[in-house]
């Protein structure tokens, strides 16, 4: 609710919201200029968590870089282990088998639903519910356990390989997965929706709160379910297919209100489209090898090379320039949150503490993928 | 009654020791109920199913420094927990626990209780102050705004009881009600007061959530959004107190609600009333305190004001009006 008041800019106090504070998830400091509780003036500061990762992407080769990309984006790792094994792809022209497409799917919209679910639990936590945190969390541990079984790792993973993937799944984590899927699906209405998504209480507190509209969005390049939220029809996997997303029949989800609500619910029918995504891929599954051919030192053509995917949060974009030498020239990645953190200070200006700080959870920050 | 001062004695230890161990235990149980709620198990290392956590807890807190940071007030810093927690041992004196258990049956006590409650609200605007914490500022700010809009409700719905019962003695109140649940406030069958009663049962009962800000109404310590209210710049046992303080409050407040609505220590089907059923009654109502603030989300500050000025005020208002026509007609 934005309430009809004149902000008073001679009276105010400084606030400073982090970088240790229990609502930024992490070390995003917001310098608040408060009249009371209002907000007059709204300034994120960023760079307490900046690692230089695409300095160290020059200094390594390509391969060495993986790791790395799951640092960053630590929910929706594989995402970004995918954007990057992508940008590469294309700079060297390394052919991926189709099995390992699917796979390189499936593990990526199971960490999108992951990550979704971590979005959610965390805001519910910034609303002051404590308990659904962990349920939502309970959900989790069961996508978490699947894919440390295929990836070997828990959170952040380096599974992609330039030319396919690490590892074949295998039939435990073919049933495990419908079963989670079946799970997730009956939990979904009871727990989720009748639970939170209903309770008079969450929609007073994100309803017309935080409204971003399409002009905004546009202004500010914010993607993902923050620009669908606000009426942006724009998802990379439908309007610049990648990998093998044609192949799949789903719908992009998209409200028109802009609100924190619409920004909600945009994330709740994505994940029922993201398990969709995984039906229809393991029902498809194609059998052959889950690694191409790809040569043991990379030394693609110099040259300029961009590509995009769609993570938990927004579009992703790589690019890359290379010399001819076996190290990347130089990389620049283009982080779905931070344009969309950039929107904060604007939309933020007039707002009450504590809807502020709903609104900030609604934009699903992961501050390391800010910094970088 | 006869003053004698074993009398006193008894009481003065009974009181601190029911204060004390509802203290201490009733965080055990809000852990162990949370957890259950959430499917988790809750404290289980320290003793069978973790009893010996809060005395753990106690030690630790004990065992640390309370740290006074530089620049603030230290006296207020230092005496806000000791006064959130007196009021609330205070207010047990005038609680009737059964017929024959009960420190002092006063007039006007529930009067003193509403008196007592108020301080509880000083102490957390002096603790806010005192730490020159500007969260703890605003927290502080709230609470206060937040007890002045919910007390006036409060009292309101109060003041319909002790006109259908004729008296502000707690005693008195519980003694009305005696021989079954049709004779309790809440349900009140003569007079037809079971119009009204019920409502002023939601009223009180939502008053009285916000009173001890317990969530959803926990503006002042905000977890999300203030860090901790008032008590970020405590540790050891100045956060100790207070959250004694808090849970102390809340046993306050479920004798009250027992006492004014629930017919004290009575038997909902006139057998052996005792202090038994008042206990039964007091910890189903902590019990609905602990099941509400495990699943609802905090809601907002100004939503808060709004639901008391405009819709509670109203209400208890006009259910003010229709109890007194009520007891004028019949």
């Amino acid at each position: 609710m934005t309430v009809p008041i004149h902000l008073r800019h001679d009276e105010t106090f400084v606030l400073n919201l982090g970088p240790q504070h229990p609502a930024t998830h992490g070390v995003l400091r917001v310098k608040l200029t408060m009249d009371g509780e209002y907000i007059v003036k709204a300034e994120p500061v960023l760079g307490y968590i900046h690692r230089m990762h695409e300095k160290m992407a020059e200094c390594g080769t390509f391969a060495q870089f993986m790791p790395n990309t799951a640092r960053m984006d630590y929910l929706h790792a594989l995402a970004f282990n995918h954007g990057w094994a992508l940008v590469v792809e294309k700079a060297a022209g390394i052919e991926v088998p189709e099995r390992a497409e699917y796979i390189r799917v499936i593990t990526v919209e199971l960490n999108r639903i992951a990550s979704h679910l971590l979005w959610w639990a965390a805001f519910l936590l910034d609303l002051g519910g404590f308990t659904p945190l962990l349920y939502a969390f309970d959900d989790r541990e069961k996508i978490i356990d699947l894919l440390e079984r295929v990836t070997g790792s828990r959170l952040t993973y380096c599974y992609m390989r330039f030319g396919g993937v690490y590892n074949d799944i295998d039939e435990e984590f073919i049933t495990g997965t419908r079963d989670f899927i079946k799970r997730l699906r009956g939990r979904m209405p009871r727990l989720y929706h009748d639970l939170v998504t209903h309770n008079i209480i969450l929609i007073k507190r994100i309803k017309d709160i935080g409204i971003i509209s399409a002009e905004q969005c546009r202004r500010y390049g914010a993607t993902g379910p923050v620009a669908r939220g606000s009426g942006i029809n724009y998802d990379i996997r439908k309007n610049e297919p990648y990998s093998v997303y044609p192949e799949f029949d789903f719908d992009v989800p998209v409200f028109d209100e802009g609100d924190s609500m619409a920004r909600y619910m945009v994330r709740m029918h994505e994940m029922e489209q993201s398990m969709r995504i995984i039906e229809q891929a393991l029902d498809k599954l194609p059998d052959g090898p889950v690694m191409g051919k790809s040569p043991k030192v990379l030394k693609p053509e110099a040259g300029y090379y961009y590509s995009a995917v769609e993570t938990a949060r927004g579009s992703l974009g790589h690019r890359l320039v290379c010399d001819g030498g076996k190290n990347p020239y130089k990389l620049k990645l283009r982080s779905p949150t931070f344009s969309n953190l950039s929107l904060y200070g604007e939309v933020a200006e007039g707002m009450l503490l504590a809807d502020a700080l709903a609104f900030m959870g609604s934009l699903d920050l992961v501050i390391p993928e800010i910094d970088r | 009654m006869e003053t004698s001062i074993w009398r006193a004695l008894f009481y003065l230890v009974g009181i601190m020791a029911f204060a004390g161990l509802n203290a201490a235990y009733l965080g055990w149980c809000e852990r162990k109920g949370a957890a259950r709620i959430q499917r988790r198990i809750g404290p289980c290392e320290a003793g069978y199913a973790g009893l010996w956590q809060p005395l753990a807890d106690g030690l630790k807190l004990l065992s640390k420094q309370l740290l006074v940071p530089q620049g603030v007030d230290g006296i207020i810093f230092r005496v806000a927990p000791v006064l959130a927690m007196i009021p609330a041992i205070t207010s047990m004196v005038v609680i009737p626990f059964s017929d024959n258990i009960g420190a002092r049956a006063m007039e006007l006590s529930v009067l003193l209780l509403f008196a007592l409650a108020s301080i509880g609200m000083i102490a957390i605007l002096l603790g806010g102050w005192a730490s020159g914490n500007k969260y703890a500022i605003i927290s502080a700010a709230r609470s206060v705004s937040q007890n002045l809009a919910y007390e006036i409700p409060m009292l309101i719905t109060v003041i319909t009881v002790v006109m259908i019962s004729g008296s502000m003695n707690l005693r008195e109140i519980a003694l009305d009600q005696q021989g079954g649940f049709w004779h309790w406030n809440i349900f009140r069958l003569e007079n037809g007061h079971f119009l009204t009663m019920w409502i002023s049962f939601i009223i009180f009962f939502i008053c009285s959530v916000a009173e001890t800000n317990r969530a959803p109404f926990d503006m002042a310590e905000a977890e999300s959004e203030l860090v901790a209210g008032f008590m970020t710049e405590y540790g050891s046992m100045g956060f100790g107190l207070f959250m004694m303080g808090e849970y102390l409050n809340i046993v306050v407040g479920a004798c009250l609600t027992a006492t004014l609505f629930l017919g004290g220590w009575d038997c909902p089907f006139g057998l052996t009333p005792g202090v038994w059923w008042f206990l039964i009654k007091i910890y189903i109502l902590i019990f609905t305190f602990i099941w509400i603030r495990w699943t609802y989300p905090r809601t907002q500050i100004y939503r808060l004001l709004n639901l008391s000025w405009k819709i509670l005020i109203p209400f208890s208002l006009v259910n003010l009006l229709i109890t007194a026509a009520l007891i004028k007609v019949f």
